[in-house]
């Protein structure tokens, strides 16, 4: 349990009497939630979660992390096994989906493919008995914030459209009838990497202009990255750490985090001691280094965390405080970088990354080359694997 | 050249006698079941034993006239020789399906010297039909349905308020009729004049009114003991055979009603352009004898076609039961027998079917 | 393409200089010999068990050789009678000359037959003054009416004229309960003769109320396999099935020790007290039976084209209607229901089909008031063949109707979105 990156704020009274909206009122609240399918194991362990209004939050994690689970109770399809969720103060447990107003875009988009992409936008406005002139213009305006309202897709059944147009008619109808808050699940997890990319930036742009609240859920760290406000990272059914994603990518908080975002270097060693928050760690090979203490105590095992950006051969030693030994193994030419795999106190995956600039030094693999970090640059972590 | 082949065919015959009627093969057409086994056990049986002549049985004859109908119209005929009823025989005779035969020729005399046409029992000889047994169709009862004693008459039969329940009649026109004109009080020897009238057959079928709700229908034979026994009809029309059947090898508490029971012959016609009419006859001389005839009522309990085969029936194979008095012949179930008339139902066949179909379904 | 556009004169060469086009036509015909050689075998199969046999009962069902073949003579000097009288002595003379050839062929017998379909007891007439003409020389009319008064009907003449057609349209009036009257005008038959639009309409709504009670009952079931786990699915699947495997027969007797009136249900009623001795049930042998016993069978045909649909519809549909806003009882009629219709559709045409031709289990169990046309259809094939002429227009009938309603439905619903399976 990690959770603590944001204490959340208490959960307000059940029903709110001035009816008034309190700015502070997170949109969806997670108070202790468990849930269970077999009743012998937990998906998701005493969750708390607060969603702040207009807040663009992932849940990112492996499959089988419980971040689906999760997105489902809100949802409505999945009821929580112990605790509560709060939707705009409101408890929702009790309530039937279809009375919780959320929008939700499913992992395959579910467009009802009997009906055309028209009839598919107008269906959440026709149930709630909006009249035909209006869910008109709605559609027409929600298709147009897709870029899908001109080129006659109206009348076009989903079969017809490409997984990209899809998409956008899926995105539109979760969002034809303005709902506060939309679920959306791996939505682009079917698309191939180009458009993924290009949707990651639309439904961002969409999200800033409409201010809705999304929940988000993904297994993909680059997609998280791109989008969020915030990230949620589930592991083993626990929020591992809760952070927007500058801070996840540099300050990870445990190891698991560390690994799934980005890429990582990781050094094993033993700490020593800890001094005013800076640790020394005895690696593998015995030799010394200094790194931040974050989730290690002296004389427990670690983990080191270095990012291979941050990461100098042959440094200045103005800009690294120390450096260690390193035997080059593969260099790889990727253009704008430059990838030198090599082996440090052991662990032979130590990548560093290179910017291509002029003058740049290339290295045979064989070779001793001195590596080097700022100490702030490394975090000593809690030693799981 | 045909000359030589000729020779030379004949030669290999000669040869080869024996092994050729080794595979000599008859096609025999019947009617299954029990019926079925009494020919196997008193004709085919002896016959192969005797001559060497396979033979092939089918249980087709609940399909006959159509059968030979399309095998003859498609110039493939198949079946050699075919048990059927003496309506639909003389229909096939009519339509020039099947051989005529001259009985004399064809058939073994009575054991005293008769010849075949005055041994058979009169009227049963057809011009293209060998009768083999007599069977009846009567009304049979359970009699675990009545308290008192079952019902005893046509007029019984009809009674509702005395012998209260259900009765399983064929879905057939035939017999039905001619029962509902009885219970209306119609002598039997008037029965098909009456019939022959359109204000007898209005009669009949308002005869047949009176019951019909009271009535459940069997199209196949082996269904009115079965449902006598689940007391689904407490009465029911039956063929003889089969309620000896149930009574004997069963132990069903059936009682005949042999009251205007009304018998008809089965027997055997020959389809044309069958290929082995030699074989054929030889198979029919020895199958029709006197001896053969009484030998089927060994097993079944119809009566043999032939005057000259009564004095040869013995006792039932299995049970020792003497089959005599089982007989539709013995003198006792014949007081008031109504001889099933085959040339009046080929005339009158057609309509009175129709409307029975319509009457049944309205 | 484009290229010949440019230059049409120019005709492209395949590697061998033979021209392309050619080529392609060449290595297209190789394909669509072995094509066509691969389905050969199935399509001679049909040919000759199927077609040539429909073609056939079709073709006799109008087929009207009797007189014309059988009484050639006499069709032709009826033509010059004008049926308002007994026909003059040539007419006689030459059914004479007609019944001395009848009987030597033995042919006599069909076109007496024939007659008989139309004035029963004619077949009696004919037959026996057929054996006698032999020994009677002209004139003949005095002897044929002294040998039976019959001879004297003007009905029988008349028949006799309008049938030496040799096509007619009589077995297709007969299935519709209509007959020529003696005048030639085509008028309904007695109300006693009636059946044949009786069963025809029974048997159609009889088969949709089969087909109804298969959706009613599939409909559940399937949803209930579609959403279960493939391992629950499966062994309740093969409950569904295990009657498909069981013979036809042994399902239909299984139903009547069931629901005869000794049967299991009606002791359970009366040993319950809820109905007594007297006022068992009737649920056999009549209309019950035969909806029970036909809605039993059918039922697998409706479960699996639906189960397959149902299947294939992703439980998000339902959850994304829902998520919109949807009641799920909404849900549910404006997107899961038609998501299942091709199934449905399926279901309903193989049903409604298989019921409307079946033959065993209303013969079995249907009695009287609960048998279908198809059992009139074999009752007839076993009897004169006139019957079977008759037969085989209620057959044809039959057909067409089927045929009709398929081609109803491919209007409705559209053959190509059927989905069985």
């Amino acid at each position: 349990m990690n959770d603590t990156s944001e204490p959340h704020v208490a959960p307000e009274p059940l029903a709110k009497t001035d009816g008034t909206q309190d700015e502070q009122q997170p949109m969806v609240l997670f108070e202790e939630v468990q849930k269970s399918y077999d009743g012998e194991s937990l998906v998701v362990k005493n969750l708390n979660l607060s969603v702040a209004k207009g807040e663009f939050l992932t849940m990112l994690g492996p499959s089988g992390s419980g971040k689906t689970t999760c997105l489902m109770m809100v949802a409505g399809f999945e009821a929580a096994t112990h605790g509560e969720i709060y939707l705009d103060g409101r408890p929702i447990n009790s309530v039937p989906p279809h009375k919780r107003g959320i929008g939700m875009v499913f992992q395959n988009y579910a467009l009802f493919p009997h009906m055309t992409i028209a009839e598919n936008l107008a269906f959440p406005l026709q149930v709630r008995g909006v009249n035909k002139a209006d869910a008109e213009k709605k559609v027409q305006r929600a298709l147009d914030m897709v870029q899908m309202g001109e080129g006659g897709f109206h009348g076009r059944r989903p079969a017809q459209l490409s997984g990209g147009q899809q998409q956008r008619v899926a995105l539109a109808r979760a969002l034809v009838f303005e709902p506060e808050l939309v679920l959306m699940d791996e939505p682009l997890g079917a698309l191939d990497k180009q458009l993924r990319e290009h949707m990651q930036l639309e439904i961002k742009h969409i999200h800033e202009s409409l201010g809705v609240t999304v929940i988000y859920v993904t297994h993909d760290q680059g997609e998280a990255l791109t989008m969020s406000d915030r990230i949620a990272v589930f592991n083993d059914g626990v929020i591992q750490q809760l952070a927007p994603p500058e801070v996840l990518y540099e300050k990870p908080e445990n190891a698991f985090v560390a690994q799934f975002i980005g890429e990582n270097n990781t050094l094993h060693g033993k700490m020593r001691s800890v001094n005013d928050g800076i640790a020394r760690v005895e690696l593998t090979d015995g030799e010394h280094v200094q790194a931040l203490a974050i989730n290690a105590g002296p004389g427990e095992r670690t983990q080191l965390s270095i990012r291979p950006e941050r990461v100098e051969i042959d440094p200045d030693e103005s800009v690294t405080d120390h450096t260690v030994t390193g035997r080059v193994e593969e260099v790889i030419y990727l253009g704008d970088h430059i990838r030198t795999r090599m082996t440090v106190a052991g662990n032979s995956d130590f990548v560093v990354k290179t910017r291509n600039r002029l003058g740049a030094r290339r290295f045979k693999p064989g070779e001793k080359v001195r590596v080097g970090w700022a100490t702030e640059d490394c975090r000593a972590l809690d030693h799981s694997a | 050249m045909k000359k030589i082949l000729v020779l030379t065919g004949s030669a290999i015959a000669i040869a080869a006698g024996a092994a050729i009627a080794q595979d000599k093969e008859l096609t025999i057409v019947s009617w299954g079941g029990a019926y079925s086994q009494s020919q196997i056990k008193a004709y085919h049986e002896p016959y192969t034993e005797k001559t060497g002549v396979q033979i092939l049985n089918e249980d087709k004859s609940a399909n006959a006239l159509a059968g030979i109908r399309s095998q003859v119209e498609a110039g493939n005929v198949t079946w050699d020789v075919v048990d059927m009823l003496q309506a639909d025989a003389q229909r096939a005779c009519d339509e020039g399906l099947v051989l005529e035969i001259d009985h004399d020729e064809w058939l073994a005399p009575a054991p005293d010297g008769t010849p075949a046409s005055e041994d058979f029992i009169e009227g049963t000889l057809g011009p293209c039909f060998i009768p083999q047994i007599l069977y009846a169709t009567m009304f049979a009862y359970n009699t675990e349905a009545f308290e008192g004693e079952g019902p005893q008459t046509i007029e019984d039969v009809w009674d509702l308020e005395k012998f209260p329940g259900t009765r399983a009649l064929q879905q057939i026109p035939q017999k039905n009729l001619e029962w509902a004109l009885i219970a209306d009080g119609v002598d039997a020897d008037q029965v098909y004049e009456v019939l022959a009238t359109q204000e007898g057959q209005d009669r009949a079928f308002a005869k047949l009114d009176e019951i019909k709700d009271n009535v459940i229908w069997w199209t196949e034979g082996a269904q009115p003991p079965q449902m006598l026994a689940d007391q689904e009809a407490v009465i029911a029309t039956a063929y003889n055979g089969r309620i000896f059947n149930a009574q004997v090898n069963e132990d069903q508490p059936f009682e005949i009603m042999w009251d205007h029971q009304m018998f008809e012959t089965d027997g055997w016609v020959v389809p044309v352009d069958t290929g082995n009419v030699d074989t054929i006859k030889d198979y029919l001389y020895f199958a029709t004898d006197s001896q053969r005839l009484a030998d089927q009522a060994k097993y079944i309990s119809y009566g043999p076609a032939r005057n000259s085969s009564a004095s040869l029936v013995g006792n039932h194979a299995e049970t020792g039961v003497d089959m005599k008095p089982h007989m539709p012949t013995s003198p006792e179930n014949l007081e008031t027998a109504i001889p099933f008339d085959v040339q009046f139902w080929a005339d009158y066949g057609d309509a009175l079917e129709e409307r029975f179909n319509a009457w049944v379904a309205g | 393409m484009a290229s010949r556009e440019r230059a049409p004169k120019q005709e492209l060469l395949a590697a061998d200089g033979t021209p392309l086009k050619a080529a392609l036509r060449r290595s297209q015909t190789v394909e669509r010999r072995r094509a066509f050689m691969l389905v050969a075998p199935l399509l001679f199969f049909l040919l000759i068990v199927f077609v040539v046999p429909i073609i056939a009962m079709m073709w006799r069902s109008v087929y009207n050789p009797e007189i014309r073949n059988y009484l050639p003579q006499t069709a032709a000097a009826l033509q010059d009678w004008e049926g308002q009288d007994v026909p003059p002595e040539p007419v006689f003379q030459a059914m004479a000359a007609d019944m001395i050839v009848g009987v030597e062929n033995r042919t006599i017998g069909r076109a007496a037959a024939r007659i008989n379909r139309e004035i029963p007891g004619a077949r009696s007439t004919v037959m026996r003054t057929a054996r006698q003409v032999d020994e009677w020389s002209a004139p003949y009319r005095e002897k044929f009416i002294e040998a039976d008064e019959d001879w004297t009907n003007i009905e029988f003449w008349r028949i006799l004229k309008r049938e030496s057609r040799v096509v007619t349209p009589t077995y297709y009036l007969l299935a519709v309960d209509y007959e020529y009257s003696s005048e030639g005008e085509i008028v309904p038959r007695s109300e006693v003769y009636q059946v044949y639009k009786q069963l025809f309409w029974r048997t159609a709504w009889m088969s949709v109320f089969i087909t109804a009670l298969c959706v009613m009952l599939a409909y559940p079931i399937s949803y209930m396999l579609a959403t279960q786990p493939t391992r629950i699915a499966n062994l309740l699947l093969i409950l569904v099935l295990l009657p498909f495997w069981t013979s036809l027969l042994v399902r239909t007797s299984a139903w009547i020790v069931l629901l005869q009136q000794q049967g299991v249900i009606n002791e359970l009623l009366v040993a319950l007290n809820i109905i007594d001795e007297t006022g068992r049930l009737r649920m056999i042998y009549n209309r019950t039976g035969t909806i029970v016993a036909m809605t039993h069978i059918l039922l697998p045909f409706m479960v699996l084209p639906l189960y397959s649909v149902m299947k294939t519809i992703p439980p998000s549909y339902l959850r994304a209607a829902k998520s919109l806003g949807a009641h799920p009882f909404r849900a549910w009629w404006r997107v899961y229901f038609p998501l299942t219709i091709p199934g449905l559709a399926a279901g309903c045409i193989l049903v409604f089909i298989l019921a409307i031709g079946y033959y065993i289990t209303p013969a079995l169990v249907g009695g009287d008031s609960g048998i279908f046309i198809s059992n009139l259809i074999a009752q007839n094939m076993q009897g004169s063949s006139a019957q079977l002429k008759l037969a085989a227009a209620l057959a044809t009938i039959l057909l067409v109707a089927v045929l009709f309603i398929y081609w109803l439905f491919n209007r409705l619903v559209g053959v190509d979105k059927l989905k069985f399976g």
